[in-house]
């Protein structure tokens, strides 16, 4: 005979916290955020403790006094009695420009040397190795500092270009003057200036907008919407009829004819550096520190990027390059349509961990003393003010921020571009 | 009718293929000179790497290794090519390559009447240093090759506690003692599994060697000197540089932190979401910022975390920030491999009833590390190579010393010498690391 029991009685027991799977999860998460939330606390008393026996209580109001030292490279005005927040602010947009700058050179080189490694040229294959093996295998603070010394050491001075028979002139139909002291390059002027705007008064963030550029921006945009019709009415007219009207000169001449007007209208001109006493004057200064570590963060960078250019079209397998010869492509159709659409997948996760890199390694402007933010928040203000804490807390969001943003208009970009699986 | 055939009735003997698509003039044509671009591109290269090669040949060369100055050297130069230009001046690498290798480490750290022939002090010169780096190359030989003798590995399991005591002397009782730390943790978990239960017995085995950590081993450590002393002389953090300072942040930073890496990246791929939360919390910070934030927390915040009163060395906390860099880095690489894995991997361990850790052990991690041996080891050469940020805090690895060099009035104004050497020796060490990945590679490469 046969007693049917029950099933055991669900009830819970102190230790099915350890034993049972269903719980375990829960205590271990459970121990891990206590830990957590201890170590924190401690971490936290400790910073108070320590802090209030130096007397450093955290606080920022020492953003809001005068600086009292001087950016020379920057890309708003600025003063020594300008406030420590808008020296942070100049050395942030410095950071951005060197880093959108590098980027672009860097891509632009790597994808070059990239394809080249590929060439069925032996030597040019070679030399592209030598330049990716060298670049990666040495730090980049040491290409940095380098870059730096051969830009000091082995440029001519100023007054190199002095008198009638100087020892160096002036490069690009003398428009370009390149010095140790930095590369003097054109910049526009506009003789009927429409002037600037003045935002935000005189507070800590103000800065001027050109009207100029504006009025650039709007008509340049408006062209290019003008383009865009064109185009489409001819492709409209070619999948009606069949034929596709010629749009060459229209899409020409709507994209210069009234820029061209414009500029015309508001004088435009350009100014070119002179030497005048013991430097040049005139035109833009780029100075050595900036081209130093632009040039650096981008040929090493560039290193890299040829490698994950060459690995992303390497893996494109030979099937696809045959197929579209088979379809009757002509090849520079086929690397646009088949072969580059298939390696951009591969090529740009890592390329944006490249753009990232580069950004961070920016910081390393301090070795050479580029005014980025690290040189002007985590350098010059940190000694300054005393304010190890704070300073470093809010160098650490600026480039927790950048870095952030970075990854999520990439990681945008690269859902776009990624392969629908079904 | 004649029997003239019209029909070829033996085989030609095979011909010799044309001249122009053999040996030398069959590849050049193939791989120089094949079309009209190509052929172009061939003579600007080649253009190219003559005017390199004659101006860095004849630099690197024609070039002066004894003097004294910087001063010396050029007028040595002058005497003999007429020119100061183009020639190197190796005279300064000469006369500081020690300084370069083992920065102020001092090569006879000095004991009172201690007596080796003229130098007084109790070692030879840079005896520690030297011992240390050859301990390592046994300590590594036998996790990079599986030729080497298993015995080797007693070196690996000592070394973490050797090296300290070498480089940095003092008692040999502190390191003992902490090594003694692993080993009450063992015993506790043998002798108390029994008595009081498995997860007690692991507990047990936690909580005992941190506390001797943290309170015992001080006293224990001072007691048994006191009792027997062994001790050689110590050497002070700031006596660090060159590039023993260079590696030996590289290797602290690249043992501890693929461990802490991979702990990380299955804190990552975990199911428990308070776990997971901290892992991705901690390493999108730290891969958001540059090292050189991380470095300046090093420099004049870390004190400020700890207790008050706390006096860290430099040196260790500079090896505590690039670690914890490091760890980041490493936990992505290993995530990428967990991430790479098939699914039926997993499944399979589950399926055999393997529990976590017997499965992330034998089934998961082996191929996981496997696949992501590249990333690993890029991974170190970055590490590496970002050792030389710590100039910027001060210290005095082979890029601030350089500085250094340059700011003593014999050798002010040479730049090219110390970069050149310092770029080679750094690239002898990454060159060197990324072929023996390659290496790594094929050898584990199934091929399946």
């Amino acid at each position: 005979m046969t007693t049917l029991t029950d099933p055991p009685k669900a009830s819970f027991r102190l230790s099915m916290l350890i034993y049972d799977t269903r719980y375990r999860s829960m205590t271990i998460q459970a121990v891990a955020m206590i830990g957590f939330m201890l170590f924190a606390a401690w971490l936290i008393n400790n910073t108070m403790t320590n802090l209030e026996t130096l007397g450093k209580t955290p606080q920022f109001g020492f953003l809001l006094e005068p600086a009292g030292y001087d950016i020379n490279q920057r890309l708003l005005d600025y003063n020594s009695q300008d406030t420590h927040m808008r020296a942070s602010l100049l050395g942030l947009l410095n950071t951005l420009l060197v880093a959108v700058m590098g980027c672009i050179t860097a891509t632009i080189i790597g994808v070059l040397v990239g394809v080249l490694r590929l060439s069925k040229n032996w030597i040019v294959a070679k030399i592209m190795t030598v330049y990716v093996e060298m670049f990666r295998n040495v730090p980049v603070l040491l290409w940095i500092v380098l870059a730096m010394a051969i830009l000091i050491e082995s440029l001519p001075a100023p007054r190199a270009f002095r008198g009638e028979n100087p020892e160096a002139t002036m490069n690009l139909f003398d428009t370009v003057a390149v010095t140790n002291r930095g590369i003097y390059v054109p910049e526009p002027l506009f003789s009927n200036s429409l002037g600037n705007i003045h935002l935000l008064g005189q507070s800590s963030l103000r800065f001027d907008v050109s009207v100029d550029l504006i009025a650039f921006l709007i008509v340049l945009g408006l062209s290019i919407f003008g383009i865009t019709k064109v185009n489409a009415r001819a492709k409209h007219i070619q999948e009606t009829t069949g034929e596709r009207p010629k749009t060459l000169w229209a899409n020409l001449g709507l994209f210069f004819v009234p820029t061209g007007i414009l500029l015309a209208l508001l004088g435009f001109h350009l100014g070119y550096p002179e030497l005048k006493g013991f430097n040049f004057k005139g035109g833009t200064h780029m100075r050595n520190s900036l081209i130093a570590l632009w040039l650096a963060l981008s040929l090493y960078t560039a290193a890299f990027i040829a490698e994950i250019v060459r690995g992303g079209i390497l893996a494109v397998s030979h099937g696809q390059t045959e197929a579209a010869e088979a379809l009757g492509m002509r090849s520079g159709r086929t690397m646009r349509l088949v072969i580059l659409p298939q390696a951009l997948r591969v090529i740009i996760p890592p390329m944006i961990s490249n753009y990232l890199n580069l950004t961070k390694n920016s910081s390393l402007a301090i070795a050479v003393g580029y005014m980025d933010i690290t040189g002007t928040l985590g350098g010059i203000t940190m000694n300054q003010t005393g304010r190890e804490l704070e300073t470093v807390l809010m160098l650490m969001l600026c480039y927790l921020v950048i870095s952030l943003s970075i990854s999520m208009v990439m990681n945008w970009y690269n859902n776009r571009v990624k392969l629908v699986e079904r | 009718m004649s029997d003239v055939s019209f029909v070829r009735t033996e085989m030609l003997p095979q011909q010799e293929p044309p001249g122009s698509s053999v040996g030398i003039v069959g590849w050049a044509r193939a791989n120089l000179f094949d079309g009209v671009t190509n052929s172009v591109l061939t003579i600007i290269s080649l253009i190219l790497v003559y005017f390199v090669l004659e101006g860095l040949l004849s630099w690197t060369f024609q070039s002066v290794w004894n003097a004294s100055s910087l001063t010396e050297c050029r007028e040595i130069m002058t005497a003999t090519w007429g020119k100061t230009h183009g020639h190197a001046c190796w005279a300064v690498i000469n006369d500081r390559w020690l300084q370069l290798l083992y920065g102020f480490y001092p090569p006879y750290p000095a004991e009172p009447g201690v007596n080796f022939g003229e130098n007084t002090g109790a070692w030879p010169a840079y005896f520690r240093p030297n011992l240390s780096f050859v301990l390592l190359l046994l300590a590594v030989a036998p996790v990079l090759f599986d030729k080497v003798p298993r015995k080797l590995l007693i070196v690996t399991a000592v070394y973490p506690f050797l090296m300290p005591w070498l480089m940095w002397g003092g008692s040999i009782w502190g390191p003992v003692m902490a090594a003694a730390g692993f080993g009450i943790g063992f015993l506790a978990y043998r002798l108390l599994t029994p008595v009081i239960g498995g997860l007690g017995g692991i507990i047990a085995a936690i909580a005992l060697p941190v506390i001797w950590w943290l309170f015992l081993v001080g006293i224990v450590a001072a007691g048994l000197e006191s009792v027997v002393s062994i001790s050689i002389p110590e050497v002070e953090s700031r006596k660090f540089g060159g590039f023993m300072l260079s590696i030996l942040i590289g290797v602290v930073a690249i043992g501890c932190s693929l461990p802490i890496g991979i702990v990380l990246a299955l804190g990552r791929q975990s199911d428990l979401m308070i776990v997971k939360t901290l892992c991705v919390g901690f390493i999108e910070f730290i891969r958001g910022v540059p090292l050189i934030t991380l470095l300046f927390v090093a420099s004049v915040l870390l004190n400020v975390f700890l207790p008050p009163g706390t006096q860290f060395d430099i040196i260790l906390r500079v090896l505590i920030m690039v670690t914890l860099f490091a760890s980041a880095y490493m936990a992505e690489v290993v995530r990428g491999g967990l991430a790479a894995l098939p699914k039926g991997q997993y499944e399979g361990a589950d399926s055999l009833g393997l529990n976590y850790w017997q499965a992330q052990r034998l089934i998961i991690m082996p191929q996981a590390l496997k696949i992501s041996i590249p990333g690993i080891v890029s991974t170190f050469i970055g590490v590496f190579k970002d050792t030389t940020l710590v100039s910027i805090i001060g210290l005095l690895d082979p890029l601030g010393l350089s500085n250094a060099i340059r700011a003593d009035a014999a050798w002010n104004g040479i730049y090219w010498e110390l970069f050149a050497f310092i770029a080679f020796l750094f690239f002898v060490f990454c060159f060197g690391m990324s072929r023996y990945s390659m290496y790594l590679e094929r050898k584990l490469h199934k091929g399946h």
